[in-house]
C-alpha cells in the first residue's frame, strides 16, 4: 500500500512539476485572496489580529483548487479507468493523492506565511506549534478533500459541489488551526496544543476513512 | 410511459376507512399512527401552552420556557434522524439492500427539515434571551453547521448516474458527514468557551414536575411524528426508485423495439446489424 | 408578558406549520408517484 502511495504521489508531483499549475495558478490566486482581505478589512490593526484566521481561510480556498486539480488530471483522457485497472491498491492511491496535495499545500502555506508576514505585518511566534499545526491541519484537509474530490470528479457540477461538501466538514479544522496559530502568536502555546490534538484526531479519522472507503468511490466512477 | 387505466383502475384500495382512497403512501398502520400522533400533539399543546407553568426558576424566562417543548424534542429528533441516516449508510454499504439506502435518504431529508426548525426556534428563543436573532453560541453554530453538512448529503443523493453508484456515494458521503459531527461539536464548543465566560448562563430553566412531563411528552410525540413522516417519505423514495427502474426498463424495451424495427429480421453471418 | 407569548406563538406556529407543510408535500409526492406506477408496484416491500 505505501509503495503504491509513493508511486501515485510521485506521479502527481512530477505532473505538477511539469505543468506548474499550482505554482502558476493556485499560488497567485491565494496571494490575491490575501489582497482581497486587505481591501475588505481596510484596517491594519484588524488585519494583523485576524491574520491566523485569514491565513487558514486562504489555505482552504486554495485547497479546493488543488483538490479539484488533483482529481481532474485523471478525469480527462480516461486515465481514471487506467488508474482503477492498474492493480494499484486503492488505499495506496488515496494516500498518494492526498500526499501529493499535502506537499503542494505545504509549499503554498510557506508562501502564504511569508505573504502575511510581509503584507499584514504579522509576526510569527511559537514555531514548533505553528509547524505541527500546519502539518496536521493540511493532512486532515487533504484526506477529507481527497474523499470528496474523487466523489465529485468527473461530474459536471463537481467543481460546484466540492466546496459545498468539503467546507462544512473542514470547518473544525479552520477553527482549530486558527486558534492554535493565535495561541502560538500570543506566546501561550500550551493552549494551542489542545487544538493540535483535535486536528490530529481529525486527520487520523479521515485518513482511516479514506483507506477503507476510497476503493468504493473509485469504482464505477 | 403509459398506465393503462382502463385495465387497471384504482382497484382494491384498502377500504378499512370507507371513503378514504389509498392511492398514495398511506396504509392502515400509517393512518393509525397519524391519528395517534395528532392526538399526542393536541395533548402536547394542552400541556405545553396551558397546563404547565411558566418558568419557576430564577432565570426569568417566563412563558418563553414553553418554546422548549418544541425546540428540544425537534433538536433531539433531528439528531436521531441523522443517526438513522448514518446507520442506514453503514448497513447499505454492508448489506447493499435497497431498504437501508432508502431509509438513509428519507431520514436525511426529514433531519434537514427538523434541523432548520431547531435553528429557527433557537433563534426565536435567542431573540428573547439575548435581544438579537443570531449569536455565535455553541449550540446555534453547531446546528447551523449540521444543516449545511446534510444539505451537502442531499445534494449527493441527487447526483446523476447509475442508482447503485449514487447510493454508494451517498452512503459514504453520509458517513463522512456524520463522523464529523462530534468533531464539529467539540471544536465549536471549545471555541465559544474562549469567548463566553462561564458565568453567562444559558437561560436554562429549572426542569421538574409538569415541565419535565411536558418535555417528555414532547419527545414522545415528535418521535411518533418522525416515525409517521419516515413511513411516508420512505415509501415515496421507494416509488421513486421503482419508477426509475421502470423508466430504465421502458427505455431499454423501446430501444430494443427500435432496433428490431430498423434491422432486417434475418441475421447476417456477422450477427444482427444494430 | 404579552411579548413573551409572541415568541412562544411564533415558535409553535413555525414548527407545527412547517411540519404540516412537509407532511402535505410528502403525501402529495406519494400520490403523484403512485399514479404513475402500475398497481403491482404499489405494494410496500
Amino acid at each position: 500500500m505505501l509503495h503504491d502511495a509513493l508511486l501515485v504521489a510521485g506521479k502527481d508531483l512530477r505532473l505538477e512539476a511539469r505543468s506548474r499549475v499550482t505554482t502558476n495558478l493556485v499560488a497567485p490566486f491565494a496571494v490575491m485572496v490575501l489582497l482581497l482581505f486587505a481591501f475588505a478589512l481596510d484596517d491594519a490593526d484588524v488585519l494583523v489580529s485576524a491574520t491566523p484566521g485569514l491565513f487558514w481561510v486562504t489555505v482552504l480556498f486554495a485547497a479546493l483548487l488543488a483538490i479539484q486539480r488533483a482529481f481532474s488530471v485523471e478525469s480527462a483522457d480516461g486515465t481514471r479507468d487506467a488508474l482503477r485497472l492498474s492493480g494499484l491498491d486503492p488505499a495506496g492511491v488515496f494516500l498518494g493523492k492526498a500526499g501529493a496535495i499535502v506537499v503542494q499545500l505545504l509549499a503554498l502555506e510557506l508562501l502564504l506565511g511569508c505573504g502575511v508576514a510581509l503584507l499584514y505585518g504579522a509576526t510569527l511566534g511559537g514555531p514548533v506549534l505553528l509547524v505541527a499545526t500546519a502539518l496536521v491541519a493540511t493532512v486532515g484537509v487533504a484526506a477529507a478533500g481527497s474523499l470528496y474530490g474523487v466523489l465529485a470528479a468527473g461530474l459536471r457540477i463537481g467543481a460546484t459541489l466540492l466546496p459545498l461538501l468539503l467546507l462544512p466538514v473542514v470547518a473544525p479544522v479552520l477553527i482549530a488551526a486558527t486558534q492554535a496559530f493565535i495561541a502560538a502568536a500570543q506566546g501561550v502555546p500550551g493552549e494551542g496544543w489542545r487544538w493540535f490534538g483535535l486536528l490530529a484526531v481529525f486527520a487520523l479519522i479521515y485518513i482511516t476513512f479514506g483507506i477503507f472507503a476510497f476503493e468504493s468511490l473509485l469504482e464505477e466512477s | 410511459m403509459t398506465i393503462d387505466t382502463a385495465a387497471d383502475p384504482v382497484a382494491e384500495p384498502r377500504r378499512r376507512f370507507p371513503g378514504v382512497r389509498s392511492e398514495g403512501t398511506g396504509s392502515r398502520g400509517s393512518r393509525v399512527l397519524g391519528l395517534v400522533t395528532l392526538a399526542g400533539m393536541a395533548a402536547l399543546l394542552l400541556f405545553g401552552l396551558v397546563l404547565s407553568p411558566q418558568d419557576p426558576g430564577p432565570n426569568e424566562m417566563g412563558q418563553t420556557v414553553r418554546i422548549m417543548y418544541m425546540h428540544v424534542p425537534v433538536a433531539i429528533i433531528a439528531f436521531l434522524a441523522f443517526g438513522v441516516t448514518a446507520v442506514g449508510s453503514i448497513m447499505y454499504l454492508w448489506k447493499r439492500s435497497e431498504f437501508w439506502d432508502l431509509t438513509a435518504a428519507a431520514s436525511a431529508e426529514i433531519g434537514v427539515f427538523l434541523t432548520a426548525a431547531t435553528l429557527a426556534t433557537g433563534m426565536i428563543w435567542g431573540k428573547f434571551a439575548w435581544g438579537t436573532w443570531w449569536v455565535w453560541d455553541a449550540r446555534l453554530t453547531t446546528t447551523a453547521l449540521l444543516l449545511v453538512l446534510f444539505l451537502g448529503y442531499l445534494a449527493v443523493r441527487r447526483l446523476p448516474g447509475p442508482p447503485e453508484q449514487r447510493s454508494k456515494r451517498a452512503a459514504i458521503a453520509g458517513l463522512i458527514a456524520f463522523v464529523d459531527v462530534p468533531i464539529v461539536h467539540y471544536s465549536v464548543d471549545w471555541w465559544r468557551s474562549l469567548h463566553q465566560p462561564a458565568t453567562v448562563s444559558r437561560f436554562d430553566p429549572q426542569i421538574d414536575g409538569l415541565l419535565l412531563f411536558s418535555l417528555m411528552l414532547g419527545m414522545v410525540v415528535f418521535l411518533l411524528a418522525y416515525w409517521w413522516l419516515m413511513i411516508h417519505r420512505f415509501r415515496v423514495a421507494l416509488m421513486e426508485s421503482r419508477l426509475e427502474e421502470r423508466g430504465l426498463d421502458v427505455a431499454l424495451a423501446a430501444r430494443r423495439a427500435e432496433a428490431e424495427a430498423t434491422a432486417p429480421v434475418a441475421a447476417t453471418p456477422a450477427g444482427v446489424r444494430p | 408578558m404579552s411579548g413573551q407569548w409572541g415568541y412562544v406563538t411564533a415558535a409553535y406556529v413555525m414548527v407545527l406549520g412547517s411540519m404540516a407543510a412537509y407532511a402535505v408535500w410528502t403525501i402529495r409526492r406519494g400520490r403523484r408517484l403512485a399514479r404513475r406506477l402500475p398497481a403491482e408496484d404499489r405494494r410496500w416491500l
